[in-house]
């Protein structure tokens, strides 16, 4: 394993530490958390909470700030953080009108939010929750515990955030969410694994003319391996995949092209440029794009494609000011 | 029976075990889930020995809820909220005891699978760690039924866990990170009944 690290201990420590330094104008650290807030509370508007392990940078905490979430909390690599902090983070960023949890579906993430939020409750906080699930290469079947979150999450937290900072009821914010998560769908592919500091070994093996399709973002196996294509093609199977999953016909889209941590941007606008062509062909009008790191899996070489389906109502939220580390619309 | 210093001496022994095989455990998990159950299972034990001189002479009740409240608090992932309320119901169940049997441990163990099944809405046949504590639960009860040995019925629940683990190594995975593996989970064993039968074991071992 070859990092720039200096303990593996101290990876989200010192993660935590650097973010605040740099910028201490949109966060500061809930002290003795693994916790970012916003750096000016603000009072009289829902306030919303994400996080989940470690590892997604810049999710969660590149996204606290105007417009988008009140804090982020981190767990440990890849690892759901436990109730302590998301408990100390809801008590801190509570007010008059709630908060709403926004938790990507996974088991851990779903546990420790529900326990924390079940530990607020009894403090006399309002909570709510919603539980993204937009990842379409793991089907909700019988055998799974339900589609995983990826990240679609990001366009949960802008259109939720945008909703929020309207002074919208904490019903009316997670309603809101709940439809940014009905109608946004996302698959991905990697051709590397990515090394948990932790454990010191890739998460997964792969060939050098292999890519893992459907891949997770902490490096889960996806739906298959496949020896590696030009990237029209990939694109194509990730599009089809999606636009199976949901009809998107004749509607308005946002797009992200997003980087697993180690895809450069220009492999991210090569793909676009075939995602732009194909739905253009496909009669679906692509309203805004996104294309860069918003949800990474540590150093993975890999990529995903996300869609949201947009209405009058989400088109304006998104274009709603957001001023966040890694997230800025004016 | 079992007074609280022992039963303290064996949760610390538990906790240096998973420390021990930390890295196996997390290679377990890396097949099929998101390589971090060893890890994280190791840090809560750590934040639970570092508070065991504080629990010197406690009831048997506090020193389990001690390491639930470690678990919960400092495991995360799916195993903290898992193994932590299973520890926290088994020491509301052990309450202010400072002694205990084997009868009383088989009602410690019924609470803790009553948790684990609360807190993930899960039930055997899943691919998680109830396929070795329910079995393990089930041989205890009936060894000691039939033949009132309480080390015969702890060994027999250990065989019986051992049997699990490989049982989930036939099953397609429904719950937790392995179930987005569909068919591709069969063939590789549980990582929660692998750590769970661990701790079965150095009950075992010592007691």
């Amino acid at each position: 394993m070859k990092k720039f690290i200096n303990d593996v201990n101290l990876v989200e420590e010192q993660m935590i530490e650097g973010m605040v330094k740099a910028y201490p104008q949109y966060v500061k650290r809930l002290p003795g958390q693994t916790v970012v807030v916003r750096a000016n509370k603000k009072e009289g508007k829902v306030a919303l909470i994400s996080g989940g392990g470690s590892g997604h940078e810049p999710a969660h905490g590149g996204f606290v700030g105007e417009g988008m979430l009140d804090a982020a909390v981190a767990g440990a690599v890849f690892t759901s953080p436990s109730p302590e902090p998301i408990y100390e983070a809801l008590k801190e960023i509570a007010t008059d009108k709630g908060v709403l949890m926004i938790v990507k579906n996974y088991t851990g993430d779903v546990m420790n939010f529900e326990m924390a939020g079940e530990m607020a409750d009894a403090d006399g906080i309002k909570v709510a929750q919603v539980v993204v699930n937009d990842d379409v290469a793991v089907d909700g079947s019988l055998y799974t515990v339900g589609r995983r979150g990826v990240a679609g999450t990001i366009f949960v937290h802008k259109i939720a955030g945008a909703k929020a900072e309207t002074g919208a009821s904490l019903e009316e914010v997670q309603a809101t969410a709940q439809k940014v998560i009905d109608n946004v769908r996302t698959m991905g592919v990697a051709i590397t694994p990515c090394t948990v500091p932790a454990a010191g070994t890739p998460g997964f093996e792969i060939a050098d003319d292999e890519m893992e399709v459907g891949i997770g973002i902490h490096g889960e196996p996806g739906t298959h391996k496949a020896k590696l294509e030009p990237v029209d093609s990939i694109v194509d199977h990730l599009l089809d995949k999606i636009l199976a999953d949901l009809d998107f016909t004749g509607s308005e889209v946002a797009v992200m092209v997003n980087s697993s941590g180690g895809t450069p941007a220009m492999e991210l606008f090569i793909a676009n440029n075939r995602v732009a062509d194909v739905l253009a062909e496909k009669g679906v009008k692509v309203y805004k794009t996104f294309v860069g790191e918003y949800m990474t899996s540590l150093e993975m070489q890999g990529f995903s494609v996300t869609l949201l389906k947009l209405d009058d109502e989400l088109k304006e939220l998104l274009d709603a000011k957001a001023d966040t580390i890694a997230l800025k619309v004016f | 029976m079992v007074n609280q210093d022992k039963v303290l001496e064996i949760m610390v022994k538990i906790g240096e075990k998973i420390e021990e095989d930390k890295l196996f455990l997390t290679e377990l998990d890396n097949v099929i889930g998101d390589g971090d159950h060893g890890i994280n299972m190791a840090r809560g034990f750590g934040d639970f020995i570092s508070k065991v001189p504080d629990l010197q002479g406690k009831d048997i009740g506090a020193i389990l809820k001690a390491a639930g409240m470690s678990l919960t608090m400092k495991v995360g992932g799916a195993s903290g909220p898992l193994y932590g309320t299973a520890y926290l119901q088994a020491g509301k169940t052990a309450g202010d005891k400072t002694e205990i049997g084997i009868e009383d441990f088989i009602q410690i163990l019924e609470a803790a699978i009553e948790g684990v099944k609360m807190r993930g809405k899960a039930v055997t046949g899943e691919k998680t760690m109830l396929d070795a504590m329910v079995p393990a639960l089930d041989a205890i009860k009936e060894e000691y039924d039939a033949s009132k040995d309480a080390k015969k019925a702890l060994e027999a629940g250990l065989a019986a866990a051992k049997e699990g683990v490989e049982y989930t190594k036939t099953i397609i995975a429904t719950k937790g990170r392995a179930s987005y593996l569909g068919e591709r989970s069969i063939g590789h064993q549980d990582p929660g009944a692998t750590s769970f039968t661990e701790m079965l074991q150095v009950i075992c071992e010592n007691v």
